[in-house]
């Protein structure tokens, strides 16, 4: 592995990010606009407000690097960079890194702000440490930015590229104890829920609002998930076209 | 005679359409190949090819003794494509700055690879507001990073201005010098005159092969234009 390269790599994408002034303002802003909203739905009701709003701060790194990734790895095949990468000395391995540091870093300063925010001016309750928050949003981010490189690939348009997101976020939303809490569910769709990589971030994120019992569990559950989804993106990047 | 690239049989078919058909071809270290023919005649096909990014229906390739597409060529070989293949949301600096990182060492600064390609005045600004042939530049400007010996470049004389494509073939002339080999195409046959050898192609077909000396000694046509299209009326 040649640092070097993965060090560029990440900076050219935060480059383009930095190119894009107004995707930032969006990261970092929609999820605490949404945040709010939540807060004045439930104003009477501060548990709910505690349970939905620990499960929503699992699902914003996602579902935002989610998209960013399946468009922005979209694009790199469309415009040909991509193909212009992969007949270079980099490896998959580095092109990928070099996003995945890239995409870590953004999503570190949007857990920043939104939980910031959740923790100060929304008050919501917290019984671990923030950190931990933030350290489970990044892997978080990670598992969105993984299924979108893989998901990508079988994407020709842009168009359809955000035509994943309803099928294969939407499920894992409705599943994975955004809702109802997932031991509360029926044994089968629980059953389901455990195959499901948002679960796991979820339920560190609720862990540690709460104060219950340890993440390690999940956290190492999150990290297998990682390298079989990096594993599988990793085989669309393919160098000959027929 | 010691070929930097040759090319036998190569037959692509796509769609159940054949492309490119029975081409041979080698090309002699320190010389630059000019590939002429109309727009779809599989120029791109051809270069695609040689960068190991098509597959082949048949046929083989070496590049130094070397399939194409081989690890071991991919600081050797450079490759700017016909559709520029950059990011238009990083400026020209940016662009260069990235890809030669990606090459390792590289031969000349960004600034000095800008200034081969008029680019200078430009350096600050987004690719996605260049014009078209300002972009092709670009394009040509990632593969001068690196330490090539081979470039491949695909029309990389579009649409430029006549002083700038008498510019760029010097400087395609001073590669040859320092040993780097070429295989540049084009869709315009006045561009003949720049190279040492050419391959004429239509329909996926070589049509003639040679200096163009010697294409014209052959066919008693004096304009490259007239030329090509006594060997078609002659199919
Ligand atoms: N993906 C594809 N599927 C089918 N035909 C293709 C595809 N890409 C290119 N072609 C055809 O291959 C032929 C050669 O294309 P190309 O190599 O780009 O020619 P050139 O570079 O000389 O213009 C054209 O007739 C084109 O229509
Ligand atoms: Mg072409």
């Amino acid at each position: 592995m040649n640092l070097n390269r993965v060090g560029a790599s990440a900076k050219r994408v935060l480059l383009q990010l930095k190119h894009d002034p107004r995707s930032i303002a969006l990261i970092i802003l929609a999820p605490c606009l949404l945040m709010t909203i939540l807060k004045f739905v439930y104003w009477s009701e501060p548990q709910v407000f505690q349970r939905v709003a620990g499960a929503l701060l699992g699902v914003f790194p996602m579902l935002v690097m989610f998209l960013i990734t399946s468009v922005a790895t979209l694009r790199e095949r469309t415009s040909g960079t991509l193909e212009r990468i992969l007949i270079s000395p980099v490896t998959k391995f580095e092109f990928i890194l070099g996003y995945a540091i890239a995409f870590g870093i953004a999503s570190a300063i949007q857990a920043i702000f939104v939980t910031t925010f959740a923790i100060g001016p929304l008050g919501l309750g917290i019984k671990g440490s923030q950190g931990a928050l933030i350290g489970i949003a990044i892997l978080d981010a990670l598992l969105g930015l993984s299924l979108g490189l893989f998901v990508s690939s079988f994407a020709k348009t842009e168009f359809q590229a955000i035509q994943f997101l309803p099928v294969i976020l939407l499920p894992q939303l409705l599943l994975s104890g955004l809702l109802t809490p997932r031991d509360s569910m029926p044994r089968i769709l629980a059953g389901i829920s455990n195959f499901l990589p948002l679960s796991y971030a979820i339920d560190a994120t609720k862990k540690t609002l709460f104060g219950q019992g340890s993440i390690n569990g999940d956290i190492f559950t999150i990290v297998l998930f990682l390298f079989l989804l990096l594993g599988a993106g990793s085989l669309t990047l393919r160098r000959a076209t027929h | 005679m010691t070929s930097a690239i040759s090319i036998s049989k190569l037959t692509v078919i796509r769609d159940g359409k054949v492309i490119v058909h029975e081409f041979d071809l080698e090309i002699e270290s320190g010389k630059i190949l000019g590939l002429l023919g109309p727009s779809g005649s599989g120029k791109t096909t051809i270069m695609r090819s040689v960068m190991g990014l098509q597959r082949l229906t048949k046929g083989a390739i070496r590049v130094f003794g070397t399939p194409a597409g081989h690890k071991s060529l991919r600081t050797r070989v450079s490759y700017s494509t016909q559709d520029a293949s950059i990011y238009r949301d990083l400026t020209c600096s940016e662009n260069i700055e990235y890809f030669r990182a990606m090459q390792g060492i590289s031969s000349n600064s960004t600034g000095e690879i800008l200034e081969l390609v008029d680019l200078t005045n430009n350096r600050k600004q987004l690719a996605a507001t260049l014009s078209g042939g300002e972009r092709a530049r670009l394009a040509l400007a990632t593969a001068l990073v690196g330490k090539p010996e081979i470039l491949i470049l695909d029309e990389p004389t579009v649409g430029l201005d006549p002083l700038l494509r008498r510019d760029l073939w010097k400087l395609f002339h001073r590669f040859t010098s320092e040993g780097k080999t070429l295989l540049v195409s084009s869709h315009m046959m006045e561009e003949a005159d720049h190279c040492d050898e050419l391959v004429l192609l239509r329909g996926g077909a070589i049509l003639a092969k040679g200096s163009p000396a010697q294409l014209r000694k052959k066919s008693g046509h004096e304009n490259m234009n007239s030329l090509f299209i006594s060997l078609v009326e002659k199919q």
